[in-house]
């Protein structure tokens, strides 16, 4: 007679528990980037609406950037760091192959022996990742998890090319999912479109930087490469219906909503997106990229964070999150905010 | 299918849209960037609504040669043929 075994059951709603944000220090203004490329305070504004920047320090890595969102995210959620049951870290821009920065971070906050790992889902990691822990959740194999996003973007950047220069930065977010009485994380529409993996990719692959003995490296350092039009073209027309349809999943009509928080790319793309979704005026819209320019995975995490405690987003409202980005992919859902 | 004057006053339409410069500014000869000031993103909204209004594609491969208006107008009116 075969054994039969067990398959874990979780709780039957998640939500998230408490968000957390890490803004590095240096202030970038548009002048500075002047100084690389040859653009104006105006031309930028223009272009990506984005006013300032912040940039990690040089030793600061992802980790370092990650672990007081966390304390922060921890902290609002009530959850002490034994509880967390699953670290989960979206980056591009953890410079080790292995280990994952998501196992170190666990250590450094002490959330041994949490499963850890790292998620490469670009500027859509995190909401990856809340998809992902609100779905553990719920099937048990966590009770607690943090979800991060993080990005060291200035150290991926090729200061000289004036398509990219002045878009991108640093920072962390991070949030607690954990179990719930109602249903506080809505379905998660995602996918992805690998037919456009060259639109936004890494200039140069690290084994091409290989010198034939195989022992050293030489060349340009890699960074972020990006072709701005086609970008935006499928951002606002391929991404509009993507956050449609996470509303209709999660049963919420655009009326419902406290805050839209769309990966911070572009104001122009966030605005077009706007127009496309036919959102009423009066919903708050997420417009971090001003003071922190494009962070990828950390974007969505930050934004939130700012609206929450500016008040420009009630605690408990609803909130459409979207996030995309290279592969292409990109992951959207509704959820309440902490 | 449209006559290129038809092509013309519906582009115009759509770049007052987007820009909100007067229709009547959109001449044949004009350049999209020099002349009307018009960045690479408000293109791209420029080109996606004509695609709509005028039931054509145009990859985004073709949109950098659409430097003037007689480029865009031309463009369509061979695409709808």
């Amino acid at each position: 007679m075969t054994a039969t075994l067990t398959q874990s059951t979780g709780t039957e709603h998640s939500r998230v528990m408490g968000v957390g944000a890490m803004r590095p220090e240096r202030v970038v203004t548009n002048e500075e980037v002047c100084t690389w490329i040859d653009s104006s305070d105006t031309w930028i504004r223009e272009r990506s609406g984005i006013v300032t920047r912040r940039f990690a320090r040089p030793e600061e890595t992802v980790v370092d950037m990650a672990e007081p969102a966390c304390r922060d995210a921890l902290a609002m959620a009530g959850i002490a760091a034994s509880q967390v049951d699953a670290v989960i870290v979206s980056t591009v821009t953890w410079y080790l192959q292995t280990p994952s920065a998501a196992a170190v971070l666990a250590e450094r906050i002490g959330a041994t022996p949490a499963a850890a790992f790292d998620l490469s889902a670009a500027c859509a990691g995190f909401c990856h990742g809340v998809g992902l822990a609100s779905d553990m959740v719920r099937s048990g194999s966590a009770r607690h998890v943090l979800v991060v996003g993080v990005e060291k973007l200035s150290d991926f950047t090729d200061l000289r090319d004036r398509g990219t220069a002045f878009l991108f930065g640093d920072g962390a977010g991070a949030v607690v999912v954990g179990p719930s009485n109602h249903p506080g994380i809505g379905p998660t529409m995602w996918g992805s479109d690998g037919a456009q993996a060259d639109v936004i990719t890494q200039t140069t692959s690290w084994t091409s930087m290989r010198s034939e003995d195989g022992r050293t490296i030489s060349g340009d350092w890699p960074a972020l490469g990006m072709a701005g039009q086609t970008v935006f073209r499928w951002a606002v027309w391929q991404m509009a219906p993507v956050a449609q349809k996470a509303m209709d999943a999660a049963g919420i009509r655009a009326e419902d909503l406290a805050a839209f928080v769309p990966h911070q790319a572009n104001v122009r793309i966030i605005d077009a997106m706007v127009k496309q979704l036919g959102l009423p005026d009066d919903i708050p819209v997420a417009r971090d990229i001003e003071h922190m320019g494009n962070t990828s995975a950390a974007s969505v995490p930050l934004a939130m964070e700012r609206m929450l405690r500016e008040g420009t987003a009630p605690h408990g409202g609803l909130a459409l999150l979207i996030g995309f980005g290279a592969g292409l992919v990109y992951a959207a859902q509704v959820i309440e905010l902490p | 299918m449209a006559t290129e004057q038809e092509i013309l006053s519906g582009l115009a339409e759509i770049v007052n849209e987007e820009t909100g410069l007067p229709a009547d500014a959109v001449e044949m000869d004009k350049s999209f960037t020099d002349d009307l000031d018009i960045d690479s993103l408000s293109m791209m909204t420029i080109v996606v609504n004509a695609e709509e209004k005028f039931g054509i594609r145009i990859p985004d491969e073709d949109v950098k040669n659409l430097t003037t208006v007689r480029d865009a107008v031309s463009y369509i009116a061979q695409a709808q043929g």
